[in-house]
């Protein structure tokens, strides 16, 4: 059975832009506009702004949201002042990936805004809800009344104080949000973002969403479309759900122990501590080839004598970097550090070797 | 709209074809290109391979994905556009200059299965 395509509140400022729409995450979204290289480079130069409205908010409130948040994300949140905001994952109880996810601190006492990837509201939805049991929480999953563009890039500030005239931009550090209104309404501005440059998220109504995004692009604020939103998220070593992190791929596998505190207590904590202390058998690495060819996801990732260890999960020719690059899972005596691996593309084997994942130098505001 | 030259033949998968003599010389199309976009590895094959009709002789790679060449006739490659190695975005700023391979054709019938530039036209319906 075809499930019907949800649009965003900005369909109709893409197809107006002639932007190339594809379904993702069940939603009709923009790929490109003028095309991925040129957006890409807007981003890293100076600013460009992507619709992300299809992402998921859910509203977490009660006495208990914070003991059941932490009992469900991988990050602890406790002692975490208003205003801050915290990347983790929420896991299954064999450390297996439900999603990963941003949580807001709100200025409210005992209010939490989990912000989730689209393709999974309804399940991450459905898990909060059965995982809540047991604790004094009310959830509200907002994600149909809240509209979101991302602007993104070393001129993001300038753009959301000059354009939006939000002076608090300036004062705001990175993973941090400050509560302001559009037109009597709450907006959150929030400095997060899946670039590798410094940016903003602004999450309000749908209506004012349409709005802004029509006075950022009449400011020369470039459209981005998700093609350029991959390429860079990929360049700054950032995840996919879906590609490098998923039911089968914990955190730990992903090499995103930094963002598990093993010393709490939560769902899936046992079953990552164990990876963590070196039982899994597979790891997520970074691996550059020297070919312009390019390894994609699904390619194998082979020895010399042809022996398959591991498959890529997202490859490109870096546009930052002209190097050829990709994350792959490999066995885990083949993820240190300039081992040489080889790429199967096509019919041809290219020979490369393990690098970091962090491709490219991140230019976060501290 | 894309550009659709006259005098050449198209395949159902966005090759063209310029007859010169016995050898045919392949690329992708305007309308191809514009699809793929910023073309940035052309992956050809070596002067002596054999091609056959209806099979993949090749591949151009976009920054999004990897798209098969598939040689519209068979015969013998006796030349390739190593230029494009260096410049794969030729591709996109001419795709009509921008000539992949030249094929020695074993079976020139095989032309008479390709559209003309009329028919290539509504088959794009653009």
């Amino acid at each position: 059975m075809e499930e019907q395509l949800k649009t965003t509140c900005l369909y109709n400022a893409h197809v107006a832009l002639g932007a190339k729409m594809s379904p993702f995450a069940g939603f009709m979204m923009p790929i490109q506009y003028s095309g991925i290289v040129e957006e890409h480079l807007a981003v890293r130069q100076h600013v460009g702004m992507f619709d992300v409205s299809h992402m998921g908010e859910i509203f977490v409130k009660g006495p208990q949201a914070e003991a059941f948040i932490n009992h469900i994300f991988t990050g602890d949140i406790r002692g975490y002042e208003p205003g801050k905001v915290l990347y983790g994952m929420m896991c299954y109880p064999d450390g297996g990936t439900v999603d990963d996810l941003l949580v807001y601190r709100e200025y409210l006492a005992d209010h939490f805004l989990l912000v989730v990837n689209a393709a999974n509201v309804d399940k991450d939805f459905a898990w909060i809800q059965e995982q809540s049991k047991g604790y004094e929480v009310r959830l509200d999953n907002a994600s149909d009344r809240i509209g979101q563009i991302a602007v993104q890039g070393p001129e993001a500030e300038k753009a959301v104080i000059e354009v939006l005239g939000y002076k608090e931009a300036a004062d705001l550090a990175f993973y941090t949000f400050c509560d302001v209104e559009y037109k009597g309404e709450r907006l959150i501005l929030s400095r997060t973002g899946y670039t590798g440059e410094d940016g903003f998220e602004l999450y309000t109504t749908n209506e004012n969403t349409v709005e802004i995004w029509d006075r950022l692009l009449k400011a020369g604020v470039v459209p981005c479309g998700l093609g350029c939103r991959d390429t860079l998220r990929f360049e700054a070593g950032l995840p996919l759900y879906g590609d490098e992190l998923s039911p089968e791929i914990s955190p730990v596998m992903a090499g995103l122990s930094m963002f598990c505190k093993l010393e709490k207590d939560f769902i899936g904590r046992d079953a990552l501590a164990d990876q963590k202390a070196g039982n899994l058998a597979r790891k997520l690495v970074g691996i550059e080839i020297e070919d312009k060819a390019i390894p994609r996801n699904g390619y194998p990732v082979l020895l010399e004598d042809g022996t398959q260890v591991g498959v890529v999960t997202t490859g490109y020719h870096s546009i930052s970097l002209d190097k050829s690059i990709c994350f792959a899972l490999v066995n885990k005596e083949y993820s240190a550090l300039d081992t040489p691996l080889y790429i199967g593309i096509r019919k041809k084997t290219f020979p490369g070797k393990v690098v970091k994942k962090r491709f490219y130098q991140t230019n976060y505001k501290k | 709209m894309s550009k659709i030259l006259e005098g050449l033949k198209y395949s159902e998968s966005h090759e063209w074809v310029k007859v010169e003599g016995n050898v045919a010389l392949v690329g992708v199309s305007d309308y191809a290109q514009k699809e793929m976009g910023d073309i940035t590895y052309v992956d050809l094959p070596e002067e002596g391979d054999d091609v056959i009709a209806g099979e993949e002789f090749g591949a151009l790679e976009s920054v999004k994905a990897a798209s098969d060449l598939i040689s519209p006739v068979s015969g013998v490659v006796v030349a390739v556009n190593a230029a494009l190695e260096d410049t794969p975005e030729a591709v996109n700023e001419d795709a009509y200059a921008a000539w992949i391979i030249k094929v020695e054709m074993s079976n020139p019938a095989d032309l008479d299965a390709l559209m003309d530039a009329a028919a290539y036209k509504a088959y794009i319906k653009e």
